[in-house]
């Protein structure tokens, strides 16, 4: 995904992507892997997604925190990648870029991508599990915004009116209670390569949850032996893999897809042949950007656990 | 001081974009216009006193750019004259459109520059390019043309104002600079007041004050004439979105990111001359990033606002 040539076409200027455009580029992504997701489970895995990020794109309390918050998920997949130094390289290759385009643009400019991308995310109110359990999302799907907390820095705590005679000098001053219950920031989040982000916007739904589970990696590799030994169904030829179910059943799965109200269907386009590719010029380009001719594909043995598979994704 | 009323429903949500909300009460006819932008179209709704009786309308902006570019909305503004109508100035197909006050005719097109225009009085709208283009409007008939372009930002225009009778215009820009200007036969520049870094947003002009809102939640307090800093006001604790003046009584109302309407009144000392604003009322509208906010009639006994993603107009009204 951090190919160079990938991210030469991300970093052109461009407008928004339409709602089906972003979730096939999505369904890609998510399929380049050796996961496999049938229709139920990959609405809710990009409804997830959608949610988590219009959370953290609506409460970023100043606009060039939506840089802070790309630098955090940088900062999160190159710890998940550090022993691959082919793949680190090419996510500092981006951190490199994303700093050279995004540092010097004014708040003003910020603000814009942000209405921009709030344009996107508009009337999405689907209600995601874990945030109604932590309350930061209410039950008609809306987001709670906080009253109270740290001022964005730049920002004065509200509450004090200053008012000059002519010649500039403070002749008065006057407080008033605003509503709320600020204080100041501590400091400004680092906008280098490495650097403390100083922003808590929820963002890990996976970290939050527990502390590092020692077994993981163990029963990671206990799946895959499992794996190696079962037979895998290929349903109607398509690639082995593992299917993925984001519910507790088969079943569940299934009743999903049927009940899935209308409105929140996205109407995935499957892109196979020219003609679609005429008929859809957005697409066909954003298809091309998937063409990866130069990746070089280690070799993997068979018992190579979980974890280095997906490392090389 | 403020209790809440009725609100009114929109067909669809707002958008979060600078003063995103149009205003207009009409006394003759017992009905107040309300309008909001949702992306590249415009909610409109008008309605009887007490919010009942509610009438809906939706204006699409029309497509006059390049073949695929898509055309945002990204303020409504409304004015008096001829009928009252609701003029939307799309940002990125730079094609001005203007309605009636039914949202039925569309009196003028013109796929050049992006502007606008409403009323009697030649007025004027920003563009993204930092050009104030003004146009002529006659009071009759869909004749109206560019008369003057003003070139003095640098920065994309995020809000104009003017004073009903004055003299003075005031455009604000993107990057925080606000410009004075005169306007007799042409329009002249008065001052100039700098940037501090931080988008001026919102910008009201009263009595020879100028209101401005910023990105940092400031409200600053200038002198027309001269372009003096009189006061601050540590107003909000995130990004202004709105500012309204009630003429008849000086009263102010901001609107911001943080969920709250403040409401100030402003005056100017009769021995010192000296600028003063205090602080009136707070209003929180739970959960709602505000992007616009209005009084709805000229003494300020009742405003509305409007957030990202609300699909309605929340009304508050003087007890």
């Amino acid at each position: 995904m951090f190919n160079k040539k990938f991210m030469e076409e991300l970093f052109k200027p461009q407008e928004l992507y339409s709602k089906k455009a972003l979730r096939t580029v999505y369904d890609r992504l998510a399929h380049a892997s050796i996961m496999r997701l049938n229709q139920a489970s990959m609405d809710k895995l990009y409804d997830l997604m959608t949610m988590a990020f219009k959370y953290q794109v609506l409460l970023c309390p100043r606009p060039k925190d939506i840089l802070l918050v790309t630098f955090n998920h940088l900062d999160a997949i190159k710890d998940f990648i550090r022993d691959s130094p082919n793949i680190l390289n090419q996510v500092d290759e981006t951190f490199r870029q994303l700093i050279d385009m995004y540092s010097c643009l004014s708040a003003g400019e910020f603000q814009l991508i942000r209405q921009t991308l709030l344009i996107f995310f508009q009337d999405m109110h689907i209600r995601v599990s874990i945030f109604l359990k932590d309350k930061v999302q209410n039950s008609n799907g809306r987001f709670v915004l906080p009253l109270s907390g740290p001022v964005p820095w730049g920002t004065e705590v509200p509450g004090l009116i200053r008012m000059f005679n002519c010649n500039g000098d403070e002749v008065k001053r006057a407080e008033f209670t605003n509503g709320g219950n600020y204080i100041s920031p501590q400091r400004e989040g680092s906008f280098d390569l490495y650097g403390d982000r100083k922003l808590h916007i929820k963002f890990s739904i996976k970290a939050e949850n527990a502390a590092p589970n020692p077994l993981a990696k163990e029963e990671l590799n206990f799946l895959a032996r499992l794996m190696g030994g079962l037979e895998i169904k290929k349903p109607n030829g398509s690639e082995p893999g593992f299917r993925l179910n984001l519910f507790t059943t088969d079943e569940d799965e299934e009743y999903a897809a049927l009940t899935r109200p209308e409105e929140l269907s996205y109407k995935v386009i499957n892109i196979q042949a020219t003609q679609d590719q005429q008929q859809n010029e957005e697409l066909a380009r954003i298809m091309g950007e998937f063409e990866v001719t130069d990746q070089p594909r280690q070799s993997t043995s068979r018992g190579d656990d979980l974890l280095a598979m997906m490392d090389e994704l | 001081m403020y209790r809440k009323e009725r609100s009114v429903p929109l067909k669809s949500s707002s958008s979060a974009l600078y003063n995103n909300l149009s205003v207009l009460p009409l006394r003759d006819k017992q009905l107040t216009y309300f309008a909001a932008v949702h992306g590249s179209s415009v909610s409109l709704a008008s309605a009887a006193p007490g919010g009942l009786s509610v009438s809906h309308r939706q204006l699409q902006a029309k497509e006059g750019g390049p073949a695929g570019s898509a055309s945002i909305v990204t303020q409504v503004g409304g004015g008096p004259a001829r009928e009252p109508r609701l003029p939307p100035a799309a940002r990125s197909v730079f094609t001005p459109q203007m309605y009636e006050s039914d949202g039925s005719i569309m009196v003028y097109w013109h796929a050049l520059d992006l502007g606008a225009l409403l009323q009697q009085k030649p007025r004027q709208e920003g563009t993204s390019s930092g050009l104030v283009l003004v146009f002529d409007v006659p009071s009759k008939g869909t004749n109206i043309t560019l008369s003057e372009v003003l070139e003095e930002h640098r920065d994309s225009i995020t809000d104009i104002t003017s004073e009903d009778g004055a003299a003075d215009l005031v455009t604000a820009d993107d990057s925080g600079a606000l410009c004075v200007w005169k306007a007799k036969e042409e329009f002249s520049l008065l001052t100039r007041i700098s940037a501090f870094g931080w988008t001026c947003s919102s910008v009201k002009l009263w009595n020879g004050v100028i209101a401005a809102g910023y990105g940092n939640g400031q409200i600053r307090l200038y002198e027309a004439t001269g372009g003096a800093l009189r006061a601050t006001v540590s107003a909000h604790a995130r990004w202004i979105y709105a500012l309204d003046l009630a003429p008849l009584t000086g009263k102010l109302l901001s609107g911001a990111e943080d969920s709250y309407v403040q409401i100030w009144k402003l005056s100017r000392s009769p021995d010192t001359g000296d600028i003063e604003i205090e602080h009136c009322h707070s209003e929180c509208v739970t959960d709602t990033q505000l992007c616009g906010a209005r009084f709805c009639d000229p003494e300020g006994n009742s405003f509305a606002a409007t957030g990202y993603d609300l699909s309605e107009i929340v009304r508050y009204g003087q007890v």
